[in-house]
């Protein structure tokens, strides 16, 4: 009776879901026909049944259910029929029809409508039907879906019924690989078995995977059918498994490039060793922690924007933060690389400390915009909006710098002041400002990475501590002054980390990616993407 | 090939470099004989540098054989043992060691073991010390000898490098541009200093200066786009069209 | 020979180091062992085990200044030398806790019986003999450093590349150490030491035993390192750091040079470290923390880079300063740090022992013949 209850849980499901729904006919009508439930013997109860389940109303699957589990009572007083729960020696009455309290009732004052196995099927065969054959392709979708759990032989009249009318293709091949599933149940011949491993082998899905290992340590055709099943379908799992993982690793990926493509601009184009780097993504994520408290607090309905508005926030912040550190204590040290690297992690101390101060030295929330909340799957693979968000506004970041770099006066002066100082001075180009500027765009796009991760990172004063050494990392391996080079380093490592993890554990697979790398960058100390020549030695 | 590198002192043969598509040498050969002066001229960008790069294993050419003693295939060791091998070579750029005095940058070239063992344990014997001080006076800066090499000059630096290149006793020296920056008196005992030096050594100059050249009075090779333009006499390449068009154009 | 070698490479400040060292060695455990306590020359326990900590530290910054000073390369990695090296020693105290453990397992360490394990892993066999660990303090940062200088040298990665290598390689040690079936004691490391080599650990007399070693192992990492620095071996060093393509054009192997300094480097930091753990009676996986490595890097910074002295100075004041703004105004600690960092490559280049250096001259000698050497210290790297 698992499979009653099911799509009885299930049609409940779906009436609370749909109130109004125009499967349901007058209280009266449907009380005159639950009170015919008690009126006689069996073939009256069976006729009654049908009778019921020819309304449609989706109150009846919980009724008839009640009735094959042994709880409708007849009141011998009126004839009227209850729910009845047990209550200490008494029983409690409900309405079945509008779940009102009927009060309860000693136990001589009620009978029991009495079943055998004729009228379970009748019940199993209407409930079957009521759920299976319901107006709502979502009820029927789940019915299906919960006979495939429940795998009850008792489904299989309903299901064929169902099966024969359904149009939906994919509803009805759940309905068919529930048939499979009830068949392998039942005690039907051993070719029928067969045929349903192979209908439940082409759902291919991990339930299915589930069920068939219940048959594959079994004897003869059915056990060999299962195996080769399972097999099949553990095999073409392990293809979703890794396309998940290929999704999950873009996802890194895509982080790590946000991280790294400012870093990109500042060291990469620049040579400016910029410890202070994750502050400044650091920086981005509390700008954007700060404009949805005052959405917050002053308009609570600009939430769903707070993200759009936090950009350019966190991009000014940022840029202004790094402008700031350039002209006071990094333009002082051109040239001179490792001294930069320490004035500059001074810095990253001095910002953290500051905003600890500011902030409080504990995570603070930022909340997710509607429209980035929620998920939704591709075959087997589970796509959350976060995700797919920041790695189409990775690409975008990515894209709108290559074009400032290639199409604007500013990334041609850029270009000039990194080739030749001295020569880019000569015809004009202030290079000071240049400079300043330069290290401001590379510091505001690691805002704009900071809020990306304010989605998925806990926002804290060591948020960019984690990123700085996976930055370098990314434009190390890359190769130093290509732009190219970050995006395929960062879109590799990604990739490659989330296809160790499931072999290695998080934790290892990261210590064999930074040890590749170590070992890599002695292999080519340039990167993937090196510049050659006479230009880069140094 | 061995057979025309034999007797050489330095045989480039069919030598190829490019960098990112673009070819700083291009088939270039030149075979110096032992005990020979040779210049080098050329325009910039002609592969002058690169052509030393190469010799001294900075830079591994694509394709070709660059033998030293006729023999020894320099294109598989690295700049250490080729400078062990005994060429020395001299920067365009002055370089050295800024922060040691005159005479620890004279003790440092001084020609001994290399290990880094042997150098910890190392104390300087009397006959190093008159090395020493012989090749201080050779390049005139004995008085200098306890200044810091920062301190000195453009001049004297350029000096001092020609010093620390006499003090590792080098068959082979390959000097690039070393009259550079230098005043017209520098520059003439340069050229004496220099053809002193080739009495006993080979030596390859890389020059713009042409007086310089003149002064050394040696067969000079003509780079041009990483190959050799043309071979002779001073007056015999600055005779020949090709050379002409390419130093003043067409 | 050798003694020879170490003993006339002293120069005068020098000799005034050693000099110095071997009577806190002398003094400080006297001043706590035999002057009473109401005394005005008494050194309390604490102040002691703390002075200890910080001779430990300038080893450390003795270390980092020998390959950053002498030969321009900036290691952001040194910790974990030094932490691998308090590993060794923490091992070592663990196996002589014995029984005395929690779950009084004679052979097991308590971590290990709280894991569930049921038998040593191999790597921690050896460890219950002094001698054996005592060899690995030296063997496994040597070791390890070799083989990363070597590959490291010799495909030629130097400068910030080299630097940032050194940091990813502190950081996956640490995240390695962070994981509980390493068998180091994961996040909590070892600790709850009872003896060293027979004396309990928190007894007075074995904590001023480990202060006069730590005081007496700096002395001799400082003459190792005067002596080294002053063969011709450093001068290459130093050529190495000012002008390293020159250096290999004269016929110097550099790769060869950078790995015998680094990997003495390595294994002071180690010896550092074992004299470390005893003292502070704890090592766990923050010491190979990156930001512990790079703090370590600017004791040397302040002390002043390639001077031998000024590291040691650099240890010590900057580590008091530590330890009373953490006591007395733990908000304003990192300002102080960050600044620090920011001043010193600033404004002082060579650090306390430069602008003493400076100010000397300047009284001593006409302006023209100020030192000059120290401007390009390190900026060619």
């Amino acid at each position: 009776m698992r499979f009653l209850r099911l799509l009885a849980i299930v049609a409940a499901l779906a009436a609370g879901l749909q109130p109004a729904l125009a499967g349901r006919i007058a209280d009266a009508d449907l009380s005159a026909r639950v009170a015919a439930l008690g009126a006689g013997g069996f073939d009256e109860v069976e006729t009654a049944i049908t009778d019921l389940a020819a309304t449609g109303d989706d109150r009846v699957p919980a009724i008839l259910d009640r009735l094959g589990e042994g709880e409708l009572m007849v009141r011998k007083a009126d004839g009227a029929v209850f729910f009845a729960d047990k209550a200490g020696k008494d029983y409690r009455l409900t309405d079945p029809v509008t779940g009102a309290d009927a009060g309860p009732a000693p136990k001589a004052t009620v009978e029991k409508i009495k079943v055998n196995n004729r009228i379970r099927r009748a019940i199993a065969s209407a409930v079957g039907a009521l759920t299976l054959m319901s107006p709502d392709p979502a009820v029927r979708r789940a019915a299906a879906e919960a006979v495939m759990k429940s795998a009850d032989a008792a489904a299989l009249p309903a299901l064929e019924q169902a099966i024969a009318v359904e149009t939906v293709p994919d509803i009805r091949a759940a309905m068919v690989a529930a048939r499979a599933t009830a068949l392998l149940a039942s005690d039907a011949p051993e070719s029928d078995k067969v045929a349903a491993i192979a209908a439940i082998a082409d759902l291919g899905s991990r339930d299915a995977l589930g069920f068939l290992s219940g048959y594959t340590s079994a004897d003869g055709a059915v056990g060999d059918a299962a195996r080769k099943a399972a097999a099949a379908i553990e095999s073409r799992l392990m293809l979703w498994d890794m396309g998940q993982n290929l999704w999950y690793g873009l996802s890194l990926g895509s982080v790590l490039l946000l991280a790294a493509i400012g870093l990109a601009i500042t060291f990469g184009v620049m040579g400016v060793i910029n410890m202070a780097h994750g502050e400044m993504v650091m920086l981005g994520a509390y700008a954007t922690f700060t404009v949805q408290e005052v959405i917050r607090t002053s308009w609570p309905g600009l939430f769903d924007y707070s993200l759009l508005i936090a950009l350019p926030v966190a991009f000014l912040t940022a840029a202004l933060a790094g402008i700031l550190i350039e002209r006071s204590v990094i333009r002082w040290l051109y040239g001179r690389p490792l001294e930069t690297l320490l004035a500059t992690w001074g810095v990253s101390l001095i910002l953290q400390q500051a905003v600890r101060s500011l902030y409080g030295a504990n995570n603070r929330e930022v909340g997710n915009p509607s429209w980035m909340s929620g998920s939704f799957s591709v075959g087997d693979i589970q796509v959350t909006w976060t995700r797919l968000w920041i790695i189409l506004f990775a690409l975008a970041v990515f894209l709108a710098l290559i074009a400032v770099l290639k199409r604007t006066r500013l990334g041609l002066e850029m270009r000039a002041v990194t080739q030749n100082r001295q020569m880019a001075a000569a015809v004009g180009i202030r290079t000071p400002l240049v400079d300043a500027l330069t290290f401001g765009l590379g510091s505001g796009i690691a805002g704009l990475a900071g809020v990306a991760l304010s989605q998925i990172d806990n926002v804290s004063p060591n948020l960019g501590r984690g990123y700085i050494i996976d930055s370098f990392m990314v434009v190390v391996f890359g190769g130093v002054g290509n732009l190219w080079g970050t995006l395929v380093g960062a879109l590799t490592l990604g990739v490659a980390n989330k296809m160790l993890e499931p072999y290695a554990g998080a934790v290892l697979g990261k210590i064999i990616l930074l040890l590749a790398i170590i070992l890599f960058i002695q292999k080519r100390p340039r990167g993937l993407f090196a510049l050659k020549g006479r230009a880069v030695e140094a | 090939m061995t057979d025309k590198a034999e007797g050489s002192l330095l045989y480039l043969d069919d030598v190829s470099v490019s960098f990112d598509g673009f070819r700083a040498i291009n088939r270039l050969s030149l075979v110096l004989e032992p005990g020979e002066m040779r210049a080098i001229i050329g325009p910039n960008g002609a592969g002058k540098t690169t052509m030393m790069d190469i010799i001294t294993g900075k830079t591994r050419p694509d394709t070709g054989d660059v033998l030293f003693d006729g023999s020894v295939d320099l294109t598989r060791l690295d700049e250490a043992a080729i400078a062990n091998l005994g060429i020395g070579r001299k920067f365009q750029k002055p370089t050295v060691f800024e922060s040691h005095s005159v005479e620890d940058n004279i003790a440092l070239a001084l020609k001994g073991r290399r290990g880094a063992f042997a150098t910890l344990f190392h104390r300087r014997s009397a006959a190093e010390q008159d090395r020493i001080d012989a090749l201080l006076a050779t390049i005139r800066l004995s008085d200098k000898r306890d200044l810091l090499a920062a301190r000195l000059s453009h001049g004297q630096k350029q000096w001092l490098e020609i010093g620390m290149l006499l003090a590792q006793e080098p068959r082979l020296l390959l000097v690039d541009e070393p009259a550079a920056g230098m005043t017209d008196a520098e520059t003439a005992e340069t050229a004496i200093l220099l053809k002193d030096i080739a009495r006993t050594q080979s030596v390859v100059v890389v020059e713009h200066d042409m007086t310089f050249v003149r002064a050394l009075d040696v067969k000079v090779t003509v780079l041009h786009e990483g190959s050799v333009l043309a071979e002779g006499s001073l007056d015999a390449v600055s005779a020949n069209p090709k050379v002409i068009e390419v130093y003043l154009g067409r | 020979m050798i003694t020879s070698f170490l003993i006339d490479s002293l120069d005068r400040r020098g000799r005034i180091v050693v000099g110095l060292l071997v009577a806190l060695a002398l003094l400080v455990p006297a001043g706590n062992l035999l002057v009473p306590e109401g005394s005005a020359f008494h050194v309390s326990t604490y102040q002691l085990t703390l002075f200890g900590k910080y001779l430990t530290y300038a080893l450390l910054a003795l270390s980092v200044d020998l390959v950053w000073g002498y030969c321009g390369i900036l290691s952001l990695g040194h910790g974990a030398f030094f932490a691998l090296g308090g590993y060794a020693m923490g091992m070592y105290l663990m196996r002589q806790i014995g029984a005395r453990g929690v779950y009084a397992d004679p052979v097991l360490p308590d971590f290990m019986v709280f894991l569930n394990w049921k038998e040593l892993p191999w790597f921690w066999h050896g460890f219950d003999m002094a001698w054996y660990a005592l060899l690995m303090v030296i063997l496994v940062p040597g070791l390890l450093a070799l083989l990363f200088g070597w590959l490291s040298f010799r495909s030629r990665v130097t400068g910030v590349y080299l630097s940032i290598i050194t940091q990813a390689l502190t950081y996956a040690l640490l995240l390695a150490f962070f994981r509980n079936d390493m068998g180091f004691g994961g996040n909590n490391g070892l600790t709850d030491f009872k003896d060293i080599v027979g004396f309990p650990i928190q007894a007075p007399g074995t904590r001023a035993a480990l202060f006069a070693a730590s005081a007496l192992m700096l002395a001799l990492g400082f003459v190792v390192a005067s002596a080294v620095v002053r063969s011709k071996l450093g001068k290459v060093l130093v050529a190495i750091r000012d002008a390293e393509s020159r250096t290999r054009f004269i016929g110097y192997r550099v790769e060869h040079y950078k790995l015998f300094v680094w990997t003495l480097s390595a294994v002071m930091a180690g010896v550092a470290g074992a004299l470390y753990v005893p003292q502070v009676g704890i090592i766990n996986p923050s010491e190979f923390d990156p930001a512990a490595s790079i703090e370590a890097v600017i004791w040397v910074a302040v002390g002043g880079r390639g001077t031998l002295v000024g590291p040691l100075i650099g240890a010590v004041a900057v580590n008091f300063g530590k330890t009373w703004f953490t006591g007395a105004l733990p908000e304003v600690w990192l300002y102080a740090l960050g600044a620090l960092f920011v001043v010193v490559t600033l404004f002082l280049p060579r650090g306390i022992v430069g602008l003493w250096d400076r100010v000397v001259s300047r009284r001593t000698k006409p302006a023209k013949e100020m030192d000059g050497s120290g401007r390009r210290a390190g900026e060619a790297a």
